[in-house]
């Protein structure tokens, strides 16, 4: 196989055996980069220099028998909206198109301690608002596997570039699926883990309550591998959660003999493709075939979790994004003869419309009056959908569903039409909301020939049990399907 | 102020607390240095950053609630309070709403004939914004060339006092920034200076009828930012309301501004132009849960307070009402105090001193009694010097002006100005006779029944000893040789 699409796990075996070298690796990064960046513009920006330079060093490394660890001297993308120290972190917006972040997320500095190597920073949705990547001040990013359609969003980028061989492995962000549904629509593995575990502190925030960063890989083996070096407590972000962190890699065992899977019926319902549907019911059946328990479940609540969602997220976003202005970074109007009309030109030009759209949104359901009617309101039920979940993990060791509801869509097809466009994360949002750990892999392709995934919940802190079946499904679904790019 | 309306004046007094770092990142309070230097990420707001609570900023406003008698809440949470202003770094500044931290407690405040309790209703706590400079003539951001500003403030702790509407006049309103003040100081959490900005007020002020219950329409009045302007602003405020209703008129709800120099108020902003803040819990931190253990801790570290330290002095050292409250006010002049009462058995005479001179001289060179040169142990010694007789008041005022300025021991000042009073009957006869033959006028009069003259005689035997004659040997001796 080419070596642009070896995966982390199978790179680092062919460095242990010096069968390559780190420079070898990015070269040949770089070079699929080059012949397929045109048509997908996956990147926001290259780090060709810095990361051949930095691959050199490695190899020095290694040749003075330095231990390889994960991830040591793989190119890694970086969706635009963690911040990288004297590296634009723009959010594919144009009010950061400039914005030099003057420290590392913390994800950053543990991926830097163990010697990975950036391979650029990738294209997003704006502020990470968006389910097709077609909201980025940077372009749209297109799918792999057919040039016509979106990648999915909001880490459209990431999910892209992994699915071409245009990095080995990336970090999205997820706060409704913006990890998990790229993955499926590309065809890679997302995950998104338990809220806490995964420290925020410089990832620019979209809804506090929801973000959570987590990787793009090409199998489940990366994933977890992953998982072990951006998981942890940290001190600068007050919502991690202080536990110890298990190896996630021994979670990786084709065994999921007695485990009880749920699947919930009101993520199966009418606006998803027979398609997927399809593929969910052929799983399941795998799925029973090596000895998993698998059984219909009913959560209520999760009816209203889109309508919660799109006030929570919203809001949290209004106040999160009032500090883009103009004032001390990213884009100012400098033609405005006042403070008031610099804030608001700043923002009328820096923002997209999505971004602005809910900005409007979220302002209006904190405001004075409207508050208990709408945000208040939204974390009462938010607390039911919590109560559901829980309920359901007495029963289950992890629910499934479709990752998203459909396949990848054209370019333009839903940007339209904000409303349907929103029911993208139908699937996914209910798992943000909870907090839960859910990983998208590929099911399958459709008769088009589309990725379809299929998504693992497990309880709060069970990534063992997501990890687990993902890994188990991996083996036995067998997708080996790569884009014909 | 006509008599037949009553002010209802409620305050909200902002503090900034002394801790090492501020409240949500790890960067060090600034005391006016360099610009912008004690900043990162957090506090410039950039983006992904998260605030961190410092717990000793928690510590420090639990103190302040438990000593005004507020109960502390087990569960207390963060907001976000939600504007634009080029100050705040975030344009929203994390603040406490709902769920403060301190609830229900009480000042006590001696206006001399009588005590006013003022009810406290909250204590919360929040983070200070940065400092602007404008740069133009009025120095308004309106109509400024330019604005600059200066982060290093910017998420400083703060806490807000707000009171109930309990205060009936100016007088009372600076009477109770006083005692809080005083407090505070005792809590040695803040160095509340007025001036400096780390202790400012606002004030919630309506007038009504004197026997009506209800509260009329208030205005919030800014920039009381000293005890003076805090009264004179009041003042004009309360007389402002009282001419427009008299006039048939009705009070505005507005925001109005104090302008020292013409000592009225001006609009800022109507009820209609109020900000609408968009409280929501701050989502990036989490809940605090305070146990009854750490409250207990909490209490464990406030001092005897300035109420309760007065009530001690009267009894203790026998001082009168009004030097145990003067003394007991000010935690530095307490401590200085009691640590000369150590050293020396005349209480009242050691307050004498703190409250008159030396007060005076701090006084006159702005210094607190903290910094002075003067040591207790000396400040007994000269006490002890003058009880021996050893030298007079006069002497010893420019003794102790010298022992201000140059922090030297009285002994040492004395031998070395050879300022020792002359009790040497003998020595000091001799210079009368002389006085005695070269003013026979005064003496004249003196023998006619003129009592006045013999200060005029003394004053000569004094010039003549350089003032160091023991006055009351002086008159004995003059009175013995004229009679």
């Amino acid at each position: 196989m080419e070596i642009h699409y070896l995966t982390a796990h199978q790179l680092k075996d062919r460095l242990e055996k010096r069968q390559i070298s780190c420079t070898e690796i990015v070269k040949s990064i770089y070079l699929r980069i080059e012949e397929v960046e045109d048509r997908l513009n996956s990147y926001i920006r290259l780090e060709k220099e810095s990361a051949l330079s930095r691959a050199g060093q490695i190899d020095k490394l290694i040749s003075a028998g330095s231990d390889i660890e994960d991830f040591m001297g793989i190119p890694v993308a970086i969706k635009d909206n963690i911040c990288t120290k004297n590296i634009t972190t723009t959010c594919a917006s144009r009010i950061l198109e400039n914005y030099i972040p003057i420290y590392n997320a913390t994800v950053i500095d543990r991926l830097e301690s163990r010697n990975y190597i950036l391979a650029g920073k990738a294209n997003m949705d704006e502020f990470a608002m968006g389910s097709s990547n077609e909201n980025s001040y940077f372009g749209t990013v297109k799918n792999p596997w057919d040039t016509d359609r979106v990648p999915g969003g909001s880490s459209g980028g990431p999910a892209a570039c992994v699915a071409a061989g245009e990095a080995a492995c990336s970090l999205g962000s997820d706060t409704g699926g913006s990890i998990r549904q790229p993955a499926s629509l590309c065809g890679v593995v997302g995950f998104k883990p338990t809220y806490g575990m995964v420290s925020r502190y410089g990832l620019v925030a979209f809804a506090s309550s929801l973000d959570q960063i987590g990787p793009i890989t090409r199998d489940v083996e990366d994933c977890a591998a992953m998982l072990n070096i951006i998981c942890g407590h940290d001190r600068k972000d007050s919502t991690s959660i202080n536990v110890e962190v298990p190896d996630y890699k021994s979670f990786l065992k084709a065994d999921i003999k007695d485990m009880r899977i749920g699947v919930p019926k009101e993520l199966m319902v009418e606006g998803i493709d027979r398609e997927v549907k399809e593929a969910v019911y052929r799983i399941i059946k795998l799925a029973e075939d090596i000895g998993g328990i698998v059984e219909e479940i009913s959560l209520p609540s999760l009816e209203y979790a889109l309508s919660v969602y799109y006030i929570i997220a919203p809001s949290e976003a209004s106040s999160n994004l009032s500090r883009f202005d103009g004032v001390r970074y990213g884009y100012r109007n400098v033609e405005a003869e006042s403070l008031r009309e610099m804030y608001r030109r700043s923002r009328v030009e820096g923002f997209g419309d999505e971004v602005k759209r809910r900005i409007i949104i979220g302002t209006y359901c904190l405001s004075a009056g409207y508050y208990d009617e709408y945000y208040e309101k939204a974390q009462r039920v938010r607390t039911l959908i919590i109560g559901d979940f829980k309920k359901a993990f007495e029963k289950f060791d992890v629910l499934i569903s479709p990752t998203s509801p459909t396949t990848a869509f054209k370019i333009g097809e839903k940007i339209e039409d904000p409303l349907t466009m929103y029911l993208s994360d139908i699937c996914t949002i209910p798992v943000n909301l909870a907090g839960l750990p859910a990983i998208s892999i590929p099911a399958g392709l459709s008769g088009s020939k589309l990725p379809i995934g299929l998504q693992i919940i497990g309880n709060v802190l069970r990534e063992d049990n997501v990890l687990k079946v993902a890994y188990s499904l991996e083996k036995v679904i067998g997708f080996t399907g790569r884009p014909g790019l | 102020m006509k008599n037949e309306y009553e002010p209802v004046i409620g305050l909200e007094t902002h503090v900034e607390l002394y801790t090492n770092t501020k409240m949500f990142c790890g960067c060090r309070l600034s005391f006016g240095e360099e610009k912008n230097i004690y900043t990162c990420p957090v506090c410039l707001g950039h983006p992904g950053s998260l605030p961190v609570i410092n717990k000793k900023a928690i510590e420090y406003a639990a103190k302040i609630a438990l000593a005004l008698n507020c109960k502390i809440r087990k569960y207390t949470i963060f907001h976000r309070k939600n504007y634009f202003y080029p100050d705040m770094p975030k344009n929203y500044q994390i603040s406490q709403y709902d769920l403060p931290l301190g609830v229900g407690g009480y000042l006590d405040i001696d206006i001399g004939s009588y005590i006013r309790r003022v009810g406290i209703t909250r204590v919360h706590m929040e983070e200070d914004t940065g400092k602007l400079l404008h740069k133009g003539i009025t120095g308004r951001i309106s109509e400024s060339e330019a604005s600059i500003v200066d982060f290093n403030r910017a998420g400083t702790p703060l806490i807000e006092v707000v009171t109930e509407p309990d205060i009936r006049s100016p007088e009372e309103a600076k009477e109770y920034m006083i005692v809080l003040r005083n407090l505070i100081l005792f809590l040695d959490v803040s160095d509340c200076s007025m001036e400096e900005g780390s202790l400012r007020c606002d004030a919630n002020v309506s007038v009504r009828k004197t026997g009506e219950d209800k509260i009329g329409t208030k205005t919030e009045i800014k920039n009381l930012n000293s005890f003076k302007f805090l009264q004179k602003g009041l003042e004009y405020e309360v007389k402002r309301q009282i001419k427009v209703l008299e006039a048939g008129g009705g009070i505005i709800q507005q925001t109005r501004h104090y302008d020292s120099k013409t000592g009225t108020t001006k609009v800022l902003r109507s009820k209609e132009e109020a900000h609408d803040y968009r409280y929501f819990p701050e989502p990036d931190l989490v809940p605090i849960y305070i146990e009854d253990k750490m409250i207990e801790d909490i209490r464990k570290t406030i001092p005897e307070l300035p109420s309760a330290k007065a009530k001690r002095f009267e009894k203790q050292y026998g001082l009168p009402k009004y030097d145990s409250s003067f003394l007991a006010n000010n935690k530095s002049l307490a401590d200085y105090f009691e640590q000369c009462c150590r050293h020396y058995n005349n209480a009242k005479n050691i307050a004498k001193w703190i409250m008159g001179d030396f007060s005076a001289l701090l006084n006159k060179e702005k210094m607190t009694i903290k910094d002075s040169r003067v040591t207790p142990e000396n400040l007994c010694k000269m006490l002890e010097i003058i009880d021996k007789g050893k030298i007079n008041y006069k002497i010893a005022k420019s003794v102790f002006e010298e022992m201000f300025s140059t922090g030297k021991n009285p002994q040492k000042i004395i031998e070395d100005r050879g300022l020792e009073q002359i009790s040497d009957e003998g020595l000091l006869e001799a210079v009368i006779e002389e006085v005695i033959k070269d003013n026979p006028g005064p003496v004249k009069q003196f023998k006619e029944g003129k009592d006045k003259a013999i200060g005029f005689l003394i004053g000569r035997v004094m010039a003549k000893t350089k003032g160091k004659a023991n006055p009351g040997m002086v008159n004995e001796i003059i009175i013995k040789k004229l009679s």
